[in-house]
C-alpha cells in the first residue's frame, strides 16, 4: 500500500516536471512585457525639451495580436509602428510617460479571450492597438466592448466586424468590403482572367474575403475549395485547380499557408497567376514559397508605409536598418489617436472613447476619422507584386 | 458535378494519397510497435517525428551547407551528390529520431515501470531543477547552472522512488507521454531560432515528372517516398520475424512475465522496440521534408494524430495493419476532401476510423504483433 502510494507520487512528480517545462515557458509568451526602457532612454536624453502634457504615472496603451506563431510577422510590424508612436510621444512629453504593453495572442481565437481579460483587468490600459486579426477580433471584441475599452485595429479587415454594434470598435484601414471588390476588379480588368479558382483557409478573415471574391466574380469562378491551414498537404485542392486550369487563383488566408500552397501548386504544374489578400503581404510569404512566389499579386487596403519619407526615416532611426512593413504605418496612426486622447486629458476609458468619436486628424496613411460604425473614411486598395524576391508596389487599383 | 471532378482527378488524388499514406504508415509503425509490446499509446511519438524533420533540416543546411535559395532558384543537386545528400538526410533523421525515442523511453516511461532507472532519474532531476529555476530567472545560462546543481540531490531522491519495484498505474504513463510531448514541442518552439514560425528545408531534389500513369503525372518525390516506405516496412517485418531480437520482441508482446522467466532481457527489448519505432519515424520525417520542404515545432501534432488513427484503423499492434491503415487513411482523406471540400479532410479521416471500428473493433487486420503472423 505504502509502496504504491510512493510510486504514484513519483509518477505525479515526473508528469509535473515534464509538463512544467512546457508550462513554465508558455507563460513567457503569454505574459505582458513593457517597452518603456527604450522610451525612457529617449526621454532622459531629451529632458531639456518642453515638459508638454502631464498624465498619471503608469498610463498605458496595449498592443494585442500575434507576435509569434504562424502570422507573427504581421503582429511584429504593428507592434513596432505603435512603439514608434509611443517613443516619440514620451520624448516630447516628459510629464507623461506612456507604456506600451504587449499581449501576444499568437493570432489564435482560442488564446485571445484569456489575454483580453488580463488587458481589461489592468486599469492602466486606456486603449488597444489591435486585435490584429479578424478571428481573434470576433472572439474578444465583445469583451472589450463590455469593458468599454476602446480598440483601433490596424489590420483586421473582415467585413462583418463593423456589424456587431460594438461602440469601442475602430479600424485604421478599409475593410474587406472594400478590398474584396478591389481584388475582383484587378482580376477582371488588369489580369483579364476569364477563369478563376478561389481557395480559402476557413478562417474568419480568409473565408470572409474569399466569399466576397467568389460573389464578385460570379460565373468566372470555375473551381473553389477550402484548406485546413494546420495541415501540410493541400493535394486535394491542388488537384482541383490542376483539373480546372484557371487563368488566375485567389487565396484568402495568411502568408505561411499561402507560401506552402503556392509551392504545391507550382510543383503540380499549375501556371495560373496567384492573387492574395493583405494577410499574405509579408516577406514570410516569399520565404515560405521560394521561387514559387515570383509574379504573385498581393492586394492590401494598407498603404506602403515606406512611401511616407518622414515616417520611414523616423522608423529607420528607431529600428536601425528596417523599413516600415505591412500595417506599421496604420499601427502608428492608431497609437497616435490614443496618445492624442491621453494628451487631451482623457484619464479613463470612457473619456478616451468619447475623444475618438470626434477625432479627425491627418495621419501618415490617410485622414483618420471614424464614422459611427468605426470605419475609417476612404476606400483605397493597392496592389503589390512579387518581383525578384521582394514585394513591390504596383499602385492603386482602379 | 463533384462526382465528375473526382472521376477526372481520381488518379492524381490516388498518387498523392498513397504518398501521404506511406508517411502515415511509417509513423504508425512506431505507435503499433510500442503498443504491441507495452500496451501503451506513446503519445510523444509525434515529437519523435518532429525531431526527425529538424535533424533532416540541420543535416542538409548546417552540415552539408546547402542554402535555401541558390541564384534565385532551388538548390538542386544531381547524380551522386543528390544521392549522397538524400542518404545523409535520411540517416540523420533516423539516428536523431531513434535516439530521441530511446531517450524518451528511458526518461518518461522506464522510471514509471519501477525498475530503478539511472539515466531517467538523472535527466528528470536536471529537468525538474531547470524547470523550477525558470520561475525565478529567465537567463538560460543561470537556469542550466541551477539545473546542474540541483541534479545530484534530486537524482538520488528520484532513484529511491523508482527503486520501489512496482509499476505505476497505466494512467501515469499516459500523462507522462502527453507531458513529454508538450515539453519537447515547446522546447523547440521556445529555443529554436525561429520560435513558432515555419522552417524551410532546402529542396535538393528537382520534383520532375518521372512517368505518366493513367493520364496522371507521377513525380519523382512521390515514387521515392512510396518505394522507401515499402523497403523500410519490409526490413522491419524481416527483423521482427527472422532475428533473435525480433523473437524477443514477439515474446514480450505475448507475455512479459513468461518472457522474463525464459531469459529475455525485457528492458532491452522494450528499448529496441522504441528504437525501431524512432528509426521508422526518422525515415518518415526525411520523406516528409522531401515532399513538403518545411517543418515547425508542432508539425508532429496533426500528423501524429493521423498516424495513430492509421495504426488503429489497420489494427494496432499489427505491422502490416499500420501500412494498410496508413494507405487507406491517406487515400480516403484525399478522395473525401475532393468530394466534400478540403475543410472536411480531418472529419473524413475520423468518420472513416469510426466506421471501420464499428464493424471491426480491432481494426481491419486485427491486433496481432503477439501472434507470430506479424
Amino acid at each position: 500500500m505504502k509502496k504504491t502510494r510512493l510510486v504514484r507520487v513519483a509518477a505525479l512528480a515526473v508528469s509535473l516536471a515534464v509538463v512544467g517545462v512546457a508550462c513554465g515557458d508558455d507563460d513567457d509568451t503569454g505574459s505582458t512585457e513593457d517597452t518603456t526602457a527604450a522610451a525612457e532612454d529617449t526621454a532622459t536624453a531629451d529632458t531639456t525639451a518642453a515638459a508638454g502634457v502631464t498624465c498619471a504615472e503608469g498610463t498605458s496603451i496595449a498592443f494585442f495580436g500575434a507576435l509569434s506563431g504562424d502570422a507573427g510577422n504581421l503582429g511584429q510590424n504593428i507592434k513596432k509602428g505603435a512603439e514608434l508612436a509611443v517613443v516619440q510621444f514620451n520624448a516630447a512629453n516628459a510629464g507623461c510617460q506612456v507604456t506600451l504593453k504587449e499581449f501576444d495572442s499568437q493570432g489564435s481565437p482560442d488564446q485571445a479571450p484569456a489575454l483580453a481579460t488580463q488587458a481589461i483587468e489592468d486599469a492602466s490600459i486606456l486603449g488597444i492597438v489591435g486585435p490584429a486579426f479578424s478571428g481573434e477580433s470576433k472572439a474578444v471584441n465583445p469583451l472589450f466592448d463590455e469593458a468599454g475599452l476602446s480598440i483601433i485595429t490596424p489590420s483586421a479587415t473582415n467585413e462583418a466586424l463593423n456589424d456587431n454594434g460594438w461602440k469601442i470598435f475602430h479600424r485604421a484601414l478599409a475593410g474587406d468590403d472594400k478590398q474584396g471588390p478591389g481584388v475582383v476588379a484587378y482580376i477582371k480588368n488588369k489580369l483579364a482572367a476569364a477563369t478563376v479558382g478561389v481557395i480559402d483557409d476557413a478562417t474568419e478573415y480568409g473565408k470572409g474575403i474569399a466569399d466576397i471574391v467568389r460573389e464578385g466574380l460570379g460565373d468566372a469562378v470555375v473551381a473553389s475549395d477550402s484548406i485546413d491551414p494546420a495541415a501540410a498537404d493541400f493535394s486535394a485542392a491542388v488537384s482541383k485547380m490542376k483539373d480546372a486550369a484557371p487563368a488566375a487563383i485567389f487565396y484568402g488566408g495568411y502568408y505561411a499557408e499561402a507560401g506552402k500552397l503556392a509551392k504545391q501548386l507550382r510543383d503540380a504544374g499549375v501556371e495560373a497567376t496567384l492573387v492574395f489578400g493583405d494577410g499574405v503581404k509579408d516577406n514570410g510569404f516569399i520565404e515560405a514559397a521560394g521561387p514559387a512566389a515570383e509574379g504573385s499579386i498581393i492586394t492590401c487596403t494598407c498603404s506602403d508605409g515606406a512611401s511616407n519619407a518622414e515616417f520611414a526615416a523616423a522608423y529607420g532611426e528607431q529600428f536601425p536598418g528596417e523599413t516600415p512593413q505591412t500595417y506599421a504605418a496604420e499601427a502608428y496612426d492608431s497609437a497616435n489617436a490614443f496618445l492624442a486622447a491621453i494628451a487631451s486629458g482623457a484619464a479613463d476609458r470612457a473619456a478616451v472613447l468619447a475623444f475618438l468619436k470626434s477625432y479627425d486628424v491627418a495621419g501618415v496613411t490617410k485622414q483618420i476619422k471614424w464614422d459611427e460604425t468605426g470605419e475609417v473614411a476612404g476606400n483605397a486598395v493597392y496592389s503589390y507584386k512579387v518581383e525578384g524576391g521582394a514585394i513591390v508596389v504596383e499602385g492603386l487599383i482602379e | 458535378m463533384s462526382d465528375w471532378l473526382i472521376y477526372r482527378t481520381f488518379w492524381d488524388l490516388t498518387v498523392t494519397g498513397v504518398a501521404l499514406g506511406a508517411i502515415y504508415a511509417l509513423v504508425a509503425l512506431g505507435y503499433t510497435l510500442v503498443y504491441g509490446v507495452l500496451r501503451l499509446i506513446n503519445f510523444a511519438h509525434s515529437e519523435v517525428f518532429m525531431v526527425g524533420t529538424f535533424a533532416t533540416l540541420i543535416t542538409a543546411t548546417n552540415f552539408i551547407g546547402i542554402p535555401l535559395i541558390e541564384e534565385g532558384n532551388y538548390p538542386y543537386r544531381t547524380g551522386i551528390t543528390l544521392v549522397a545528400v538524400l542518404l545523409a538526410c535520411i540517416v540523420g533523421g533516423m539516428v536523431v529520431s531513434g535516439a530521441g525515442a530511446v531517450l524518451l523511453e528511458r526518461v518518461a516511461y522506464r522510471p514509471l515501470r519501477g525498475s530503478g532507472e539511472h539515466v531517467g532519474a538523472v535527466v528528470l532531476a536536471f529537468a525538474s531543477a531547470f524547470t523550477v529555476s525558470l520561475i525565478f530567472t529567465g537567463s538560460t545560462r543561470t537556469n542550466i547552472i541551477i539545473g546542474l546543481v540541483g541534479t545530484a540531490p534530486l537524482a538520488v531522491l528520484y532513484l529511491r522512488i523508482f527503486r520501489r519495484g512496482r509499476s505505476a498505474p497505466r494512467l501515469a504513463f499516459l500523462i507522462s507521454a502527453i507531458g513529454a510531448s508538450t515539453a519537447v514541442a515547446e522546447a523547440v518552439a521556445i529555443w529554436g531560432p525561429r520560435d513558432r514560425e515555419q522552417y524551410q528545408t532546402s529542396r535538393v531534389l528537382e520534383k520532375r515528372v518521372l512517368f505518366e500513369f493513367l493520364g496522371t503525372d507521377v513525380r519523382i518525390d512521390y515514387v521515392l517516398v512510396i518505394v522507401g516506405a515499402l523497403l523500410m516496412l519490409t526490413a522491419l517485418v524481416l527483423f521482427v520475424n527472422r532475428t533473435r531480437l525480433g523473437r524477443g520482441v514477439r515474446a514480450v508482446a505475448q507475455d512479459v512475465e513468461t518472457a522474463r522467466i525464459l531469459g529475455v532481457n525485457v528492458d532491452f527489448v522494450i528499448l529496441v522496440t522504441f528504437l525501431l519505432g524512432g528509426v521508422m519515424a526518422g525515415a518518415a520525417a526525411m520523406m516528409f521534408t522531401l515532399v513538403y520542404d518545411q517543418t515547425r515545432f508542432n508539425i508532429g501534432f496533426l500528423l501524429g494524430v493521423k498516424s495513430f488513427t492509421a495504426a488503429v484503423l489497420g489494427g494496432i499492434g499489427n505491422l502490416r495493419g499500420a501500412l494498410l491503415g496508413g494507405l487507406v487513411l491517406g487515400l480516403g482523406e484525399n478522395y473525401g476532401a475532393a468530394l466534400f471540400g478540403g475543410q472536411w479532410k480531418d472529419v473524413i479521416a475520423f468518420v472513416l476510423l469510426l466506421t471501420v471500428l464499428m464493424f471491426r473493433p480491432t481494426g481491419i487486420l486485427g491486433e496481432s504483433l503477439a501472434k507470430a503472423r506479424v
